[in-house]
């Protein structure tokens, strides 16, 4: 029996010619990452170790992008302790206010994970980086804490779901109403421990900022990892990025898969997830009179140059509706600068909308947009769980950039056709 | 190894933002976080739990956010183990790593209810619901899993074994 392409990179990391769905190795680690939150827990762990010195400093990233820049004195703390750890053992990627951006942007930004590599990451949506063609997924403080001691990791080898996709997306359909639909379609425990294989003539029309989209929501299926193939397109995007070298795996023709969903990009509408699940989904065109208080577009799903891009060509000379707050947030400070040298920013301003320097901030109800009893937001992030943009008796409407912008301008939830785009 | 205890009751998709709201993410210490562990979800469950006490809820529990903060709140509110139908995998793995015991099994999601006594026997993975004499047969580790329980988590496991 073949092998799927997860399957492959973890066999080579365990140094097996085979493995097979549900076997148990250790593999070697390429990337070890964490952020404010989760390292502090991680280095408190690591004190435990017989062992006290990192694997490797070059492997390792860590990245003050959740409560930064610090909200208050014990987010300040924790951020003090991961930089005291930092300069003790020497680590070569440690991004602080300045440098830092939302991690799961800034890695592949700084060329940090290329095709074929295994990186674990104390934050669920380390998954993002399969949309390079590499196994990463997330893992809590303990796990990243036994990876930066030994370079290892224990995984069950994951069964896998293909998706095939195929045909072109319209104009304003991008990875996040693609994943949206998926995660709609298949429900938030849909692909659970297991691995979502991106296949398919389809994935020729997704830039890279697509598929980081689609594959950072892998999580949000219960996945392990979400990964896509290697196509010209992702090695123009290493070239550009990385000095690393790579390494092309694929699939093997006849690679076992507990079902394969075929997905017509074409008939894809505009997409948002209702609250409290991302997998409550219905199209714009479904979702009735839905009347927001708050946009907030940035995230490691979607504040890339591209998401940036199509929220400016859509509020440039329009208003935000009176009432609504509208956030946006530039997940790396690459991105924020060129966001400033294409306009984008003077666009968002004179239309009535708030700048932020990188963060993490209102996505998971840290700072920086935290709605209060009763109001609504349609957010371009990942989650829209009970609580999770702030009070209990909040709500977040998951959606892409271009629906986020249409609604900030009408004040409820809308697609960028209702301004005649 | 054995636990009794009465059961907090909870459905499907149980998310680690309800199991401990990221506002609160700034400590990462047991005994603050045991504090407003279950708030958005169940504002009582912090007057109600005694140590020893059983968690049983639906499929996908701790579904969400890696924080391993989850977790630890749960085991420093006294939880002696979560029983669910299925768990999100990163819970699944921080709830080893840490020692926290869980185990996986439907039919006992299904059928225990809030405010039964339930008796979980550890080495066999038999549940026993006491209120109602039910008995049920939760899903067993692979030998690799039970050792990093034994060991009573991952860091004593990586010790020991000089990986």
């Amino acid at each position: 029996m073949g092998m799927t392409m997860t399957q492959k990179i973890l066999a080579s990391h365990a140094g097996l010619d085979h493995v097979k769905a549900g076997q148990l190795i250790q593999a070697k680690l390429d990337l070890v990452l964490g952020n404010d939150v989760t390292t502090p827990v991680a280095i408190h762990e690591m004190e435990k170790f017989n062992k006290k010195d990192v694997f490797d400093k070059d492997k390792i990233a860590l990245v003050m992008d959740h409560f930064t820049p610090n909200k208050d004195i014990k987010s300040a703390e924790h951020c003090k302790c991961v930089r005291e750890f930092s300069a003790e053992n020497d680590i070569t990627n440690f991004f602080d206010v300045g440098e830092m951006g939302i991690e799961h942007a800034l890695l592949p930004e700084k060329g940090l994970v290329v095709a074929g590599e295994t990186v674990i990451g104390a934050d669920s949506h380390t998954c993002t980086y399969g949309a390079l063609g590499a196994f990463s997924t997330g893992v809590g403080s303990t796990d990243m804490a036994a990876g930066m001691a030994t370079g290892q990791a224990w995984f069950k080898v994951p069964a896998a779901i293909r998706f095939e996709l195929k045909g072109r997306p319209e104009k304003w359909v991008s990875g996040k109403d693609i994943i949206l639909h998926i995660i709609g379609m298949i429900g938030v425990d849909g692909a659970l421990y297991r691995s979502m294989e991106f296949t398919g003539d389809g994935i020729k029309y997704l830039s890279m900022d697509d598929r980081f989209a689609m594959a950072n929501m892998a999580i949000e299926a219960g996945a392990k990892n979400g990964i896509f193939p290697v196509d010209d397109l992702t090695k123009e995007y290493m070239k550009e990025h990385s000095v690393k070298e790579y390494t092309i795996y694929e699939a093997d023709a006849d690679a076992e898969y507990d079902e394969t969903y075929t997905i017509d990009l074409s008939e894809l509408k505009p997409t948002v997830s209702f609250p409290h699940l991302p997998e409550n989904t219905k199209t714009v065109d479904e979702a009735g009179d839905v009347k927001i208080d708050q946009v907030v577009i940035g995230s490691c799903t979607n504040g890339r140059i591209s998401d940036l891009r199509i929220a400016a060509d859509i509020m440039k000379d329009r208003k935000v509706a009176k009432g609504v707050r509208v956030i946006i947030i530039p997940a790396t400070q690459d991105i924020y600068l060129e966001a400033m040298r294409e306009g984008y920013m003077e666009t968002f301003i004179k239309a009535g909308a708030v700048v932020s320097t990188p963060t993490c901030g209102p996505c998971l109800g840290g700072h920086m947009g935290i709605l209060a009893a009763g109001e609504r937001a349609v957010a371009t992030t990942n989650r829209n769980f009970v609580g999770r943009m702030g009070h209990v008796d909040s709500e977040v409407y998951l959606a892409s950039p271009a629906v986020a912008a249409a609604s900030a301008i009408t004040g409820k939830i809308s697609q960028p056709s209702e301004l005649g785009l | 190894m054995k636990a009794v205890g009465t059961v907090h009751k909870y459905g499907d998709n149980v998310d680690t933002d309800v199991i401990i709201p990221a506002r609160y993410l700034n400590s990462s210490d047991p005994a603050e976080l045991k504090k407003n562990c279950m708030e958005d979800i169940d504002k009582e469950f912090v007057n109600r739990v005694k140590d020893g006490d059983i968690m049983v809820a639906g499929k996908n529990f701790g579904c969400g956010s890696s924080r391993e903060h989850a977790p630890i709140a749960i085991k420093a509110s006294g939880i002696s183990c979560v029983i669910a139908d299925t768990f999100a995998r990163i819970f699944y793995r921080n709830a080893i790593n840490i020692g926290l015991p869980i185990i996986e099994c439907k039919e006992a999601a299904e059928s225990i209810q809030a405010g039964d006594t339930v008796e979980i026997d550890f080495d066999s993975g038999k549940i026993t619901d006491k209120t109602t004499g039910m008995e049920f047969m939760g899903q067993s580790f692979p030998p690799f899993m039970q050792e990093i329980i034994k060991s009573e988590g991952l860091v004593n496991y990586i010790n020991k074994n000089n990986i």
